[in-house]
């Protein structure tokens, strides 16, 4: 089954810690025992263990399910420790897990191999929340975690949370286990969980996947993998790791190589795009700059601040990513409606949904669509969406014809617009920009009056508004080096007109494909990234997502994750409560059983309680605005001491 | 226009019916306000958010807030039919809603203050 013929690839700088291990790949291959008697011992008695398990036990069924004879007796390394080195080789820090016995092999190397460090372990509760802490972790450190499930089952319960990566153009890499030679695996549940093509699951909604059955072709394929997850268009990419191969020793004779890691170039725009698109926006009077995951990395952020300075253009955030600082004076928050509709030339940056940036369509009995844009406007786009789409899951949304396409990463085609702007500039448009900057100025200071004027109603309400919350929250949290891992679209926006986000780490976005259960476990990855650098990593957490699975919060405290969580409870899946009374009210049956199958309470959830019977401390509930501000300094105190904290806020539903 | 022509007509012919309405109960409007589910998109208090624009304090008059739930256009906003919604309870929801306290200025507040 295994081939090790192939001859080495170019070979990566080899480690003190690889070359010990290539050595004794190579003393295996000449059969020499591992000296290593309690490694005997352990392993005789998983083998004893399998063989009891292993129904109907017959003498020649026991023959062939021996499961790593060789390793069980101490003769060489197995498998799973080369995969070590791979992922070592890969920089991978964490392995997100829930323990299966198909990936038992790779397991037992980390613990016992790797010694649990680079990579450690990280064990989740369910494969969804592996998905999503690794979504979340990502999402700060721009680079991906991997995960490590049961093959079938486990895959089953991570797909939701690899469909939000992959809308969210988030990079992970997913390894599951899998037995797919049917005469070496053992019958019952192994066999139930092995499948011929076990990522078909997830490959509508994958960048790539490959099956490698050798270690060398594992070490090719997680190469290869890591440089597709990470090139835009970003996505998740998976692998299966075949039980056999972890379990068993390195095969004789096995020359293995690990290829270097050399990341390809990021996509651009061609040059002659790109002068049109610079020489559009120098020539229009109202340019709109449309940011939605345009900030890909840290650099992002400070490249569209350039590119918006140069045009005096306002820049309307869709949040995706931490794109723009929200109090610079071209912040198009509370004016959006009137930027579009005026502008004469609207650059869409990653957009998600650019169709529905330009046009309006009424979730009303009618659906009237209309235009939001004037007749003549010029569209430009620039999208790594446009290098890699696939055609079941629509998350590309419906198709809008723009101006001027530009099929290329958004923030390195950056630099080249903004060098291409400036050379476009004549004295006339440097006129119309200085004009334009002042504009803008007067327009956000009085968005930004508007704003606050509202964040005053029901400010002493109970439940506690939205406004209040994050007000009281932006207190506790603003003197120190803090960062939202959470997003903030049905707390309606407050934290965006409150707070200052001015850091490129300081915002996430949200979950790519809306699919609930996303925000917990992706802020509890968000914070571990978040805890090498002391910051203070702060979510607001729907009631409604944190239970489709709060075991992650045992996580948190099982690693030491330091994490504060303030439930946004509002008692309800609040969006679908909008919806069906929108549809009671299509249908003349009025609006006042829109609760039923709708509201999380009778009983009310007391959040505070799950988080104590995970070992976390936690506070409320609190439904009393003014309790909230001392809560959440003792709160702060002690997530900074290195714990997370979990305080249950009772609120208003938007 | 067409539809403007309609709300403008809808909005004369429930003046009358809205103005006439019986003493007005602000507790019972509140009642009615959450059970025919204004508080979903509006809030509990009026206030509005990304969902549903401000009601209160200083709501509409009654006679518009009942001619803008029988038709409110090209919105998202349900409608209410009067066998869902009378227009008596219109009026009662009228009542809460102005009698929600007067917000202060922002600048007063001094956790809409910080930097």
């Amino acid at each position: 089954m295994t081939k090790h013929s192939e001859k080495p690839t170019s070979a990566e700088p080899i480690s003190a810690d690889r070359r010990s291990f290539l050595k004794g790949a190579a003393i295996a291959g000449a059969a020499v025992a591992m000296p290593s008697p309690n490694n005997n011992e352990a392993q005789a008695q998983i083998s004893a263990g399998t063989r009891k398990a292993a129904p109907p036990p017959t003498s020649e069924l026991l023959e062939h399910v021996a499961v790593p004879v060789g390793a069980g007796h101490g003769e060489g390394r197995p498998g799973g420790d080369f995969m070590v080195d791979v992922l070592r080789a890969l920089k991978i820090e964490y392995v997100a897990t829930n323990p299966a016995s198909s990936c038992r092999g790779l397991h037992e190397s980390i613990n016992n191999y790797a010694m649990n460090k680079s990579p450690e372990l990280l064990t989740v509760m369910h494969e969804e929340s592996g998905a999503a802490m690794a979504h979340g972790y990502a999402k700060v450190t721009g680079k991906p975690m991997a995960c490590l499930f049961h093959g079938t089952v486990g895959m089953q319960h991570a797909t939701m949370a690899m469909y939000n990566a992959w809308c969210d153009r988030v990079p992970m890499i997913v390894m599951a286990g899998n037995h797919l030679d049917a005469a070496d695996r053992l019958p019952g549940v192994p066999t139930t969980h092995a499948a011929q093509d076990p990522m078909a699951i997830v490959r509508d909604f994958t960048k790539w996947d490959d099956q490698p059955m050798s270690l060398q072709a594992f070490a090719e394929a997680m190469t290869r993998a890591y440089q597709i997850t990470m090139t835009p268009l970003q996505a998740p990419v998976a692998i299966s790791i075949d039980g056999h191969m972890q379990d068993h020793p390195i095969p004789a004779n096995a020359k293995l190589r690990i290829p270097k890691l050399i990341m390809p170039s990021v996509p651009q725009g061609e040059t002659g795009a790109v002068k049109d698109a610079a020489k559009l926006l120098v020539g229009a009077q109202n340019p709109v700059i449309v940011v939605d995951r345009a900030a890909r990395t840290h650099k992002g952020q400070g490249l569209i601040v350039e590119l918006a300075e140069s045009l005096n253009a306002a820049v309307i955030d869709q949040l995706g990513r931490q794109n723009f600082p929200n109090r610079h004076y071209l912040h198009g928050e509370g004016r959006v409606d009137s930027l579009i509709r005026d502008a004469d030339v609207i650059i869409g940056l990653e957009l998600t949904d650019f169709w529905g940036t330009v046009n309006g369509i009424t979730d009303n009995p009618e659906q009237p669509q209309s235009t939001r844009i004037k007749e003549g406007t010029k569209l430009i786009s620039i999208t790594a969406k446009d290098l890699y789409i696939r055609a079941n899951y629509q998350d590309f949304q419906r198709f809008q014809q723009v101006d001027i396409p530009i099929a290329a990463d958004a923030e390195a085609t950056l630099p080249s617009l903004i060098e291409a702007i400036r050379s476009a500039m004549d004295p006339a448009a440097k006129a119309r920009v200085e004009k334009r900057g002042e504009l803008h100025r007067k327009a956000r200071a009085a968005a930004r009056e508007r704003m606050m004027t509202a964040a005053t109603l029901a400010w002493d309400a109970s439940p506690i508004s939205t406004a209040r919350l994050s007000a009281e929250i932006w207190a506790a949290v603003k003197d120190h080096d803090w960062a939202m891992v959470s997003r903030d679209s049905s707390l309606s926006n407050w934290p965006h007109r409150i707070w200052n986000f001015d850091k490129p780490y300081q915002f996430i976005g949200g979950p790519g494909g809306a699919g609930v259960g996303y925000n917990l476990p992706a802020s509890v990855g968000a914070a571990l990234a978040h805890r090498e650098h002391g910051r203070l990593a702060v979510n607001i957490q729907n009631d409604g997502d944190a239970m489709f699975a709060p075991g992650v919060l045992w996580t948190a405290m099982h690693h030491k994750i330091p994490l504060l969580t303030v439930m946004h409870n509002n008692r309800a899946y609040h969006q679908e409560v909008m919806h069906l009374q929108r549809l009671a009210s299509w249908r003349g049956r009025g609006a006042d059983r829109q609760w039923i199958g709708t509201i999380i309470d009778r009983p009310a959830i007391d959040f505070a309680m799950l988080a104590r019977s995970m070992g976390m401390s936690s506070f409320g509930p609190i439904s009393n605005p003014n309790e909230l501000g001392p809560v959440l300094k003792r709160a702060v105190a002690m997530v900074k001491s290195g714990e997370p904290v979990l305080i249950d806020a009772i609120t208003q539903p938007r | 226009m067409f539809k403007t022509v309609i709300h403008a007509c809808a909005a004369g012919a429930l003046l009358l019916s809205v103005s006439g309405a019986q003493a007005q109960d602000a507790a019972k409007g509140r009642e009615i306000y959450v059970a025919k589910g204004c508080y979903s998109c509006h809030g509990y208090n009026g206030q509005g958010g990304v969902t549903g624009p401000k009601l209160a304090p200083d709501p509409l008059a009654p006679d518009a807030i009942a001619a803008f739930v029988r038709n409110a256009g090209p919105t998202r906003m349900p409608q209410y039919v009067e066998k869902e919604l009378s227009n008596e309870e219109v009026g009662h929801i009228h009542a809460w809603l102005a009698s929600q306290p007067k917000p202060k200025n922002w600048k007063d507040i001094p956790l809409l203050n910080q930097e």
